[in-house]
């Protein structure tokens, strides 16, 4: 596999400070291991740990209520779980900025992933989200800026997917033989 | 003990004279509830979302740390999203309070039982899940308690107040989602809000 830049996670963190994002609920993934570490170091910003995914949205449209501006980090397998509460964000216009690590594409090793991890972007476009792919870690940083602008400034529901290619290929075999 | 609690009653003593309080009401009776006790841009009552009213609590409590905020839901709304429960008691604000209107039953469909029907105790749950004050609520007294406590910042608090099952007349707050959003954000924030 090409080398990839492995700082990407920093400046994703610099990315939702600059947006001016106070609350980051979290389902923890692999992928999203450093940036979650960056955001429970941070006493200016609560990261919530969620037992599902779908509290996100809640907490997502609670802090947008009191005024503070949030991000939601998960895993595509995730994504399922939100699909209802997506309803309350359209038909309420609430701003909401969902950070995707994918499972189940490329190179999947657990065919239990698949179903959803493929499914995930048409699940999301079918409840209004706005859906932008970030296939190498270069485009990561740029795609969650214009991601944290777009859902902000014109009050959209707007996921980034980070693709699986840049997380690495989850592999329990290889987890195994070591 | 059987309680003698009417929700409609229960309610309006919770809310009577609220102050600065700002409440979430989960989707269905309780949403009616809040409503009936004088509706107000502060409330935002859910019509949809079902099962997760307090976790639009918690994100509201942390946004606002010097305000009150109360979810009021019932025991079925309640019971969808009990992993809420676990992700507060992590995060513990002091200032939101979860109380659970139930009357063991699902309201609007037929009031068909809940689990609470069958003996679950929602109060003994938040306690394991880290509430600081967690209690059920049956009588006139412990009501007034409850409301007392609700405007202290010493949460989380979590009440399961036993009511009288019952059908009781419809009152509905406005439908439109942006509208009960905005209005909410422009009597909290103010019209900078509007600008944000």
């Amino acid at each position: 596999m090409k080398r990839m830049d492995h700082t990407w996670p920093d400046q994703l963190y610099k990315t939702l400070k600059d947006a001016r994002v106070r609350q980051v609920g979290y389902v923890p993934d692999a992928g999203h291991k450093r940036l979650i570490e960056l955001c429970l170091a941070d006493t200016d910003m609560r990261a919530v740990v969620l037992s599902t995914e779908e509290e996100g949205i809640g907490l997502a449209a609670g802090a947008w209520l009191g005024g503070q501006r949030s991000a939601l980090l998960m895993q595509s397998s995730g994504v399922g779980n939100c699909i209802n509460q997506l309803g309350t964000v359209r038909e309420c216009r609430f701003p909401l900025l969902l950070l995707v690590t994918m499972r189940g594409q490329k190179g999947e090793f657990n065919p239990w992933q698949v179903p959803m991890g493929q499914a995930t972007p048409a699940v999301l476009e079918a409840m209004d989200v706005v859906v932008e792919e970030a296939n190498t870690a270069d485009e990561i940083v740029p795609a969650v800026d214009a991601a944290a602008r777009l859902a902000f400034g014109s009050y959209q529901a707007v996921a980034v997917l980070i693709s699986q290619a840049v997380i690495g290929i989850k592999s329990f075999q290889d987890q195994a033989s070591r | 003990m059987k309680t003698t609690l009417h929700r409609r009653k229960v309610v309006e003593i919770l809310l009577d004279n609220r102050k600065d309080l700002l409440v979430v009401a989960g989707l269905g009776s309780t949403a009616w509830d809040i409503t009936a006790a004088g509706d107000s841009p502060l409330n935002f009552p859910l019509w949809g979302a079902m099962g997760n009213a307090a976790m639009f609590g918690l994100g509201l409590a942390l946004a606002q740390p010097k305000r009150r905020v109360l979810v009021l839901t019932g025991d079925g709304e309640m019971l969808m999203g009990m992993g809420s429960l676990a992700t507060i008691g992590v995060q513990k604000p002091r200032n939101l309070s979860v109380v659970v209107i139930d009357n063991e039953r699902y309201g609007e469909t037929g009031m068909q039982a809940t689990h609470t029907a069958a003996g679950l105790d929602l109060a003994k749950v938040a306690q394991g899940c880290g509430f600081k004050v967690a209690r059920q609520i049956r009588n006139a007294a412990q009501l007034a308690a409850l409301r007392a406590a609700i405007h202290r910042p010493s949460g989380p608090l979590f009440a399961q107040v036993k009511v009288v099952a019952e059908k009781i007349p419809l009152v509905l707050p406005p439908r439109d989602g942006g509208l009960l959003k905005a209005r909410f954000r422009r009597a909290l924030l103010g019209e900078p809000a509007d600008l944000d």
